[in-house]
C-alpha cells in the first residue's frame, strides 16, 4: 500500500446480466482527506461504493485496507464495518420500526443484550452534539426524512471509522444542514479520517474537497486534487467529451426560437395539484414547443408531470386540451387524449422486464385498443421491427426479454412504446439518466425532431446544459412549488441556478 | 410532525406511541370489551373464575403456537406447517409412550427433535435458499400431516401412568375459587401446561425486548435491506427465527398432548389458522416488523372469548367456530390493511 | 456499460434444459419409463361394463386422465392467479366444497336424500358458478384491493370454506340418486370415455380461444411483472388481479361440480382434500415462476396431468392416500429448491467457470 493510504482498491470489476457496472477501477483514498467520487449517473459511483460495503460481491479485483494484511475479505456490510468502513446512503438504510436509539446502536454492539439506558444516554448526547432535533425513544418512522438522514449519518460518525462513505447524502438536506454536515466532515478529516464523498453538487465538491476521483462508464478517468482540475474541466471529464464539442443540437435541428408560439395550447392545467404533496401549479405548452421543469432533486419535478398525466391521484385543478376541457384520472384518460408519458424510474415504472422487446413497446397501443382486439403476431412483430429499426435499438431480436437490454436500449424501447401511439403531447422525464452519452445526444435530438414535426414535448433532466440545449421555455420548481419560469434570453445556466436556489444563491 | 420545540431549538422529549405499543392498546382493549360484554350480556358462566382459567387450560398449547407464530410474522415471514407439526408430536409422543415404552423425558425430546428439524429445513429454504415461506410451511405441513399417518393411522389413547399423572395435576390458584351449586368451595385450578405456557411468553417477551437477537427480528423485519447495511446477519435471523417458532411448535405439541392424553390425526386441525389469527388480533402486521408476545397473548384470550361467546348465543355447530375465526381475521387483516395504506400516505 | 456480453453458444443440452416444458416432460417421461420396467401391464387398456351394464373403457391410464380432471381445470386458473398476483390460492379445494355444495342443494331442493332433480342441471351449475365467482372476488378483493398476501388472504376462505360449505346444506349430506346427475362425473350413457376427459378438453379450448382473442395473457403477465409501470401504461392492475380470482372461481366451480357429480354426494371435510397443494405443485410444475410474471397455462396442464400420473403410481404401490401428502410435499421441496434463484445461480456459476476466461478478455 501506498504511503498514507487508508484504502487502497484494485483493479475492481463488476458484472451485471448484459451490463459491465465496472471494469478495472482503481481508487486511493489516504488518511485525513475528503475524496469526491464523481460521474454522472450509471458512471459505476454507487456500484463501487456497494462492491467497497460488501452489498455486492465483486467479479475481480482486491481492496486493501490500512492495518489488515493482504486483501479486505469484505462479503457483507458487517464485514464492512468490523474493518471499519462506515457508509451513509442515499435512500435511508435504517429501520422505520424502531426507535432512533436502537437504529444508532442495533448491529454494533457487543454481547447479547440491550442496554436500553446507555442507549438512549449516549443517543440523547450525540443528537445534543449535532443539534438533530428528534428523541432517543421517538420511532425512526416518525421523524422527517432529513432527520432520518442525520440519523444515519450521526451513526456513522459514531462509530470511530477510518474510512466514511457518504453517498449523496445531501440530497435531503437544506442548506443550514448541509452547513452542518461539512462542519463534522472537516473534524472528522482532521481527527484522520478518511471521506468518501459521492455527490452531484459541483458547489459542494469544490466546498469541502481535496481530490477528486472521476469515473465514466463504469471505467476510471482519473485522480486529480482538486486545486488542479477547475469545474469545467472537470464536468468535462465526467461527460467524456470537451463541452466545445458539445455539438448545439439546437441550432443543428433548424428550430428558430424567434418564432412566439401563440394560439390555443395543446394542453394548459390551472391550479393542478395532487395527492404527492405538490403546490396547485398552472402550466401550458403550445404546438410544436419543448419545454421542461427544472429544480433539485425532491423539487416536485416529476410530480407535477404525474399529475398531468394522472400517474398520482390529482386532487385539484383542471386541464384543458385544445380548449376543451378533459378529465384526466387515471393514466388511460391520458392516454385517450394523446399523452404519452416516460416515467423517470425505468426499471420501477417503465420496463416491464421479463416480458420480450416486442411485447413492451406495443403494450400502451395495445391498451388503447382494448383487451378483445389483440394484435395479431405478425403485426406486433411488424411494428416492433420498425421501431427497432427507427430506434437502432441494439437487441437480438424482438423476443429478447427488455431486462437483458442495456440501460440506454431499455429506454429506446419505452421511446418506442410511446411514439407508437402518436401522441401529440409526449413528456420525458429523466429520459437520459444512466445512459451513454451517444444515446442521450440521440435522444436529444429525437425531441427536437418530434417538435419540429409538430408535437408538442415535456423534457426533465437532472442535468442543466441538456435542457438548455432542448427547451425553449423552463419552468423551475423549488420545495414543491413552480417558483418562476423562463424564456428566452433568460435561459443561462447562471440564472437556472439564481431561480432554483432561490435568487439568493452565490 | 408537528412536534413542540423548546428554546434551545432541542425537541422537547414526549413519548410517542410506537405502532408496536398502539396494537398491543387495541388488543387488550378489544379483549376487555368482549369479556366485559360477555359478563353483561350473558352472564352465568363467564362470571366464574374458573371459566376464563379454562380458556388458558384449554388453549395452553395454541398460546405457545401464537407465541412461535409471532416471531416469524415479526422478521416477515410466515409458518403454516406449525397445527401440523403439533399433531405429528402427538401421534409420535402417543405412540412411543404405548408401544415402545417412553417415557415423560423420551416425549420431550421426541417433540423438541421434530420442532427442531422442521425448524432446521424450513429456515434453511427460507433464509439462506430464499424461498417463500408460505410455500416452504405449505409442503411442510402436508409433509407433518403425511408422516402423521404414517406413524399411525389409527387414534392412541395414552395409559401411562407417569405421564397420566402430569396430565392430571391442578395447580390451584389461590383465592379465586367459588361455590357450586350445592355451596362447596371449589377452588380454581390451572394445569401444568398453562404454567409452562405463560413461562413461554414472559420468556420471549424478555427477548424480544431486551436481547440483540430480539431487536434484530423487529429489524429484519421493518426493512430487510436496511437491516443488513446495518450489519445484522438478516439471513441468520431468519433461520432462527424459523427455528424458534419450530421449536415452539414442538413443545406446542407436547402441551396439546399432556392436555388430550392420545394421538389422533385430527389433533391441532387448523391451529396454524387460529395461531396466525390470534397473532394478528394480537397487533403483530403480516407485513413484520410490528409485534409484541403479549398481545398474542391476548389475540388468543380474544379469539376464544368470542368462540364461547358465538356458541353461548346458541350457533354451537362446530363449523360456526371455524366461520368465527376466519370472520375476525379477515376483519383484523382489512384494519391492518387500511391503517397501513393510509400510513404510507 | 453499454455494450452486452455476447453468450457462448450454448450446447443442445443446455437450449434443451432451458425450455419451460422441459421439467413435466422429463418427469412425465421418467414416471413412464418406471412404469414400463416395474410393470408393463400399468398401460393395458381394457373394456369392462360398469354398474350400467354400459361398457366402458378402463385402466390406469383411463384413471389417470379421469382423475386429473378437475386438477388440470384448477391449474389453470390457478396459473392466471399466480402470473397475476405472484401467489397462490390455497381456498381452491375448501372453494370447491362450497361450489360442489350449493349444487347439490340445488338439485336436491333441501332434501337430504333425492331421487329426482328440482332443478335443471345447467341452472345448478351456473348458480354454483356464480357463487363460487364471488367468492373469488372476495379473494381477489383481499388481495387487489387490501393489499393482503395472496396466500394470507385466501387463509381465511381455507379455513372457513368447508365449513360454509356444511353450513349451505345444515351440516347434512345430500345425496342425488337421479343418474343423470352422475354423467358429467362418470360417463355419458353409450360412450366408453369418462365424461370429465370432455369437459376437460373444452375448458382447455375454451381458455386457448380466450388466450388468444383476448389480451388476458399480455395483461396477466404486465401487471405481475410489473404492476407499476402496468398502470402507467393504462392498465388496472387492481381490476386484473381481481378478474384472474373470479375467473380461478369459474374453474373451482366447474372442478366442484365434477367432482360431487362422480358420488352425487359430498363430504365436506373430505371432498378435493388436499387439492390445492397439488394444483400449485402443477403450476411449478409447468415451469412456471411462483412468484409471478410470465407464464406457459399449457406447462400447468401437462403437469397436472404429471401429478395424477404420479399419485396413481404410488397408489399402485400400495401406499395409502393419506400418506400422499408427505411424498408431494418432498416433491415440491425438491421443485423449489430446483428453481430457487440461489441454487440456480450456484449451478449455472459451476457450468460457466470456464467462461470467465471471456468475460476478462472481453
Amino acid at each position: 500500500m501506498q504511503k498514507g493510504a487508508v484504502l487502497e482498491m484494485h483493479g475492481i470489476c463488476k458484472y451485471f446480466p448484459g451490463v459491465r457496472a465496472l471494469q478495472d477501477v482503481d481508487f486511493t483514498l489516504r488518511t485525513g482527506e475528503i475524496h469526491a467520487l464523481m460521474g454522472e449517473n450509471g458512471a459505476g459511483k454507487s456500484t463501487l461504493i456497494k462492491v467497497l460495503t460488501g452489498v455486492y460481491g465483486k467479479d475481480c479485483g482486491e481492496i486493501h485496507i490500512a492495518g489488515h494484511e493482504g486483501p479486505a475479505v469484505i462479503r457483507s456490510p458487517q464485514d464492512a464495518q468490523n474493518i471499519g468502513i462506515s457508509t451513509v446512503y442515499q435512500e435511508i438504510t435504517l429501520c422505520p420500526n424502531l426507535t432512533v436509539a436502537e437504529n444508532m446502536f442495533i448491529g454494533r454492539t457487543k454481547g447479547i443484550g440491550t442496554n436500553w439506558k446507555m442507549m438512549n444516554r449516549r443517543t440523547r448526547e450525540i443528537l445534543d452534539s449535532l443539534g438533530i432535533p428528534a428523541t432517543p425513544k421517538q420511532q425512526l418512522g416518525s421523524c422527517s426524512i432529513a432527520v432520518q438522514q442525520m440519523v444515519a449519518i450521526a451513526r456513522a460518525v459514531d462509530m470511530e471509522c477510518k474510512v466514511l462513505i457518504l453517498d449523496e447524502p445531501t440530497s435531503s438536506l437544506d442548506e443550514q444542514e448541509v452547513e452542518k454536515l461539512f462542519g463534522l466532515m472537516r473534524d472528522l478529516r482532521a481527527k484522520g479520517v478518511g471521506i468518501i464523498f459521492v455527490t452531484h453538487f459541483l458547489d459542494q465538491v469544490y466546498a469541502v474537497c481535496d481530490r477528486i476521483t472521476v469515473l465514466r462508464d463504469g471505467q476510471l478517468v482519473g485522480e486529480y486534487v482538486i486545486e488542479d482540475l477547475p469545474r469545467v474541466q472537470l464536468v468535462s471529464k465526467m461527460l467524456g467529451k470537451d463541452l466545445d464539442d458539445m455539438a448545439d443540437i439546437k441550432k443543428e435541428s433548424g428550430i428558430d426560437e424567434s418564432v412566439v408560439l401563440e394560439g390555443t395550447p395543446v394542453l394548459e392545467a390551472k391550479g393542478l395539484c395532487s395527492n404527492a404533496g405538490i403546490k396547485p401549479f398552472d402550466f401550458s405548452i403550445q404546438k410544436g414547443e419543448v419545454n421542461g421543469f427544472t429544480g433539485l432533486l425532491g423539487s416536485g419535478r416529476s410530480e407535477c408531470v404525474r399529475a398531468i398525466f394522472g400517474a398520482d391521484r390529482v386532487t385539484g385543478g383542471e386541464v384543458q386540451m385544445d380548449g376543451k376541457s378533459v378529465k384526466i384520472k387515471k393514466p388511460l384518460d391520458a392516454m385517450k387524449n394523446g399523452i404519452g408519458y416516460l416515467p423517470e424510474d425505468r426499471k420501477g415504472d417503465g420496463i416491464v422486464g421479463d416480458l420480450s422487446v416486442r411485447e413492451n413497446i406495443i403494450l400502451a397501443l395495445q391498451v388503447l385498443k382494448g383487451f378483445f382486439k389483440p394484435f395479431s403476431r405478425s403485426q406486433a412483430e411488424a411494428f416492433a421491427d420498425e421501431y427497432i429499426k427507427l430506434l437502432e435499438i441494439k437487441t437480438a431480436s424482438s423476443d429478447t426479454p427488455i431486462k437483458s437490454l442495456s440501460g440506454g436500449n431499455q429506454q429506446k424501447c419505452i421511446l418506442a412504446r410511446w411514439l407508437l401511439t402518436n401522441p401529440e403531447y409526449l413528456i420525458l422525464d429523466e429520459p437520459t439518466r444512466g445512459i451513454d452519452i451517444g444515446t442521450k445526444i440521440e435522444i436529444q435530438k429525437l425531441v427536437l425532431k418530434l417538435a419540429s414535426e409538430g408535437k408538442s414535448v415535456t423534457f426533465i433532466s437532472s442535468e442543466i446544459d441538456e435542457m438548455l440545449r432542448t427547451c425553449s421555455r423552463l419552468v423551475v420548481m423549488r420545495d414543491r412549488k413552480a417558483v418562476g419560469e423562463l424564456t428566452g434570453e433568460d435561459l443561462t445556466q447562471s440564472k437556472i441556478m439564481d431561480t432554483i436556489a432561490g435568487g439568493e444563491a452565490k | 410532525m408537528g412536534s413542540a420545540v423548546d428554546k434551545n431549538g432541542r425537541l422537547k422529549e414526549r413519548t410517542s406511541i410506537s405502532d408496536t405499543n398502539l396494537l398491543l392498546t387495541i388488543t387488550v382493549v378489544v379483549f376487555f370489551a368482549l369479556y366485559l360484554s360477555a359478563v353483561l350480556l350473558l352472564g352465568g358462566g363467564f362470571t366464574k373464575p374458573q371459566n376464563f382459567l379454562n380458556i388458558l387450560n384449554n388453549n395452553a398449547s395454541l398460546i405457545v403456537l401464537a407465541c412461535g407464530m409471532s416471531l416469524v410474522m415479526i422478521t416477515g415471514g410466515i409458518d403454516i406447517s406449525v397445527g401440523a407439526v403439533t399433531c405429528l408430536v402427538c401421534m409420535a409422543s402417543a405412540v412411543n409412550l404405548e408401544q415402545q415404552g417412553g417415557s415423560m423425558f423420551s416425549i420431550i425430546v421426541i417433540a423438541l427433535g421434530i420442532g427442531l428439524a422442521f425448524g432446521a429445513v424450513q429456515g434453511f429454504l427460507v433464509a439462506y435458499l430464499g424461498i417463500q415461506p408460505f410455500i416452504v410451511s405449505l409442503a411442510g405441513m402436508f409433509f407433518a400431516k403425511g408422516m402423521t399417518t404414517i406413524v399411525s393411522k389409527e387414534p392412541v389413547r395414552v395409559t401411562h401412568e407417569g405421564f397420566l399423572a402430569v396430565k392430571e395435576t391442578r395447580i390451584t390458584v389461590p383465592g379465586l375459587g367459588s361455590n357450586n351449586k350445592l355451596g362447596e368451595y371449589i377452588p380454581a385450578y390451572v394445569e401444568v401446561g398453562v404454567i409452562v405456557a405463560l413461562l413461554v411468553v414472559v420468556l420471549l417477551f424478555c427477548v424480544l425486548r431486551w436481547t440483540k437477537l430480539g431487536r434484530s427480528f423487529y429489524a429484519v423485519g421493518g426493512n430487510n435491506q436496511s437491516a443488513n447495511m446495518l450489519g445484522i446477519n438478516v439471513k441468520r435471523t431468519k433461520f432462527l427465527a424459523h427455528i424458534l417458532c419450530s421449536l415452539l411448535a414442538g413443545l406446542g405439541g407436547l402441551l396439546y398432548f399432556l392436555h388430550v392424553g392420545s394421538g389422533d390425526v385430527a389433533n391441532g386441525a387448523g391451529d396454524e389458522m387460529n395461531a396466525i389469527a390470534s397473532s394478528i388480533i394480537g397487533g403483530t402486521l403480516l407485513t413484520g416488523g410490528v409485534g409484541n408476545v403479549i398481545g398474542t397473548l391476548f389475540g388468543v384470550l380474544s379469539l376464544n372469548t368470542i368462540k364461547r361467546i358465538v356458541s353461548s348465543l346458541g350457533f354451537d355447530e362446530a363449523w360456526w367456530s371455524n366461520i368465527t375465526v376466519a370472520a375476525m381475521l379477515c376483519l383484523f387483516l382489512v384494519i391492518q390493511s387500511i391503517v397501513l395504506l393510509r400510513k404510507k400516505k | 456499460m453499454s455494450e452486452q456480453i455476447r453468450k457462448p453458444e450454448d450446447s443442445l443440452w443446455k437450449r434443451l434444459t432451458r425450455q419451460q416444458l422441459f421439467i413435466p416432460v422429463a418427469a412425465l417421461l421418467l414416471l413412464v419409463v418406471f412404469n414400463l420396467v416395474a410393470d408393463p401391464s400399468f398401460f393395458s387398456v381394457s373394456i369392462k361394463e360398469n354398474s350400467l351394464g354400459n361398457p366402458v373403457l378402463s385402466g390406469n391410464i383411463i384413471s389417470v386422465l379421469d382423475n386429473a380432471s378437475e386438477l388440470v381445470i384448477l391449474a389453470i386458473g390457478m396459473t392466471l392467479v399466480t402470473a397475476s398476483s405472484g401467489g397462490q390460492d390455497i381456498s381452491v379445494g375448501a372453494t370447491m366444497a362450497i361450489a360442489g355444495s350449493v349444487i347439490l342443494r340445488m338439485v336436491c331442493g333441501g332434501e337430504v336424500t333425492a331421487d329426482t332433480l328440482h332443478m335443471p342441471i345447467l341452472l345448478a351449475v351456473l348458480v354454483g358458478i356464480v357463487v363460487s365467482m364471488c367468492f373469488g372476488a372476495f379473494n381477489g378483493a383481499l388481495v387487489a384491493y387490501f393489499k393482503i398476501q395472496p396466500m394470507v388472504a385466501t387463509l381465511i376462505m381455507f379455513t372457513a370454506g368447508r365449513s360454509i360449505a356444511a353450513w349451505i346444506n345444515n351440516n347434512q349430506l345430500p345425496i342425488m340418486n337421479d343418474i343423470s346427475f352422475k354423467y358429467a362425473g362418470t360417463f355419458l350413457p353409450g360412450i366408453p370415455v369418462p365424461t370429465p376427459i370432455f369437459i376437460t378438453i373444452l375448458m382447455i379450448v375454451i381458455f386457448w380461444l380466450i388466450l388468444k382473442f383476448t389480451n388476458l395473457g399480455l395483461y396477466t403477465q404486465s401487471v405481475g411483472i410489473n404492476a407499476n409501470s402496468s398502470r402507467l401504461n393504462g392498465l388496472n392492475p387492481q381490476m386484473i388481479k381481481l378478474l384472474t380470482y373470479v375467473i380461478l372461481g369459474v374453474c373451482v366451480a366447474v372442478a366442484g361440480f365434477m367432482r360431487v357429480s362422480r358420488s352425487g354426494s359430498i363430504n365436506y371435510s373430505r371432498i378435493a382434500e388436499n387439492i390445492e397443494m397439488d394444483a400449485i405443485l402443477a403450476v411449478a410444475l409447468g415451469g412456471n415462476d411462483l412468484s409471478g410474471g410470465k407464464f406457459n397455462i399449457y406447462g400447468s396442464i401437462l403437469g397436472a396431468y404429471v401429478i395424477q400420473f404420479l399419485t396413481t403410481t404410488l397408489y399402485k404401490y400400495d401406499v395409502p392416500s393419506t400418506a400422499l401428502p408427505a411424498y408431494k410435499a418432498v416433491v415440491v421441496i425438491l421443485l423449489v429448491v430446483l428453481s430457487a434463484p440461489v441454487v440456480r445461480e450456484r449451478m449455472s456459476r459451476i457450468k460457466k467457470a470456464p467462461v470467465k476466461t471471456e468475460k476478462e478478455v472481453a
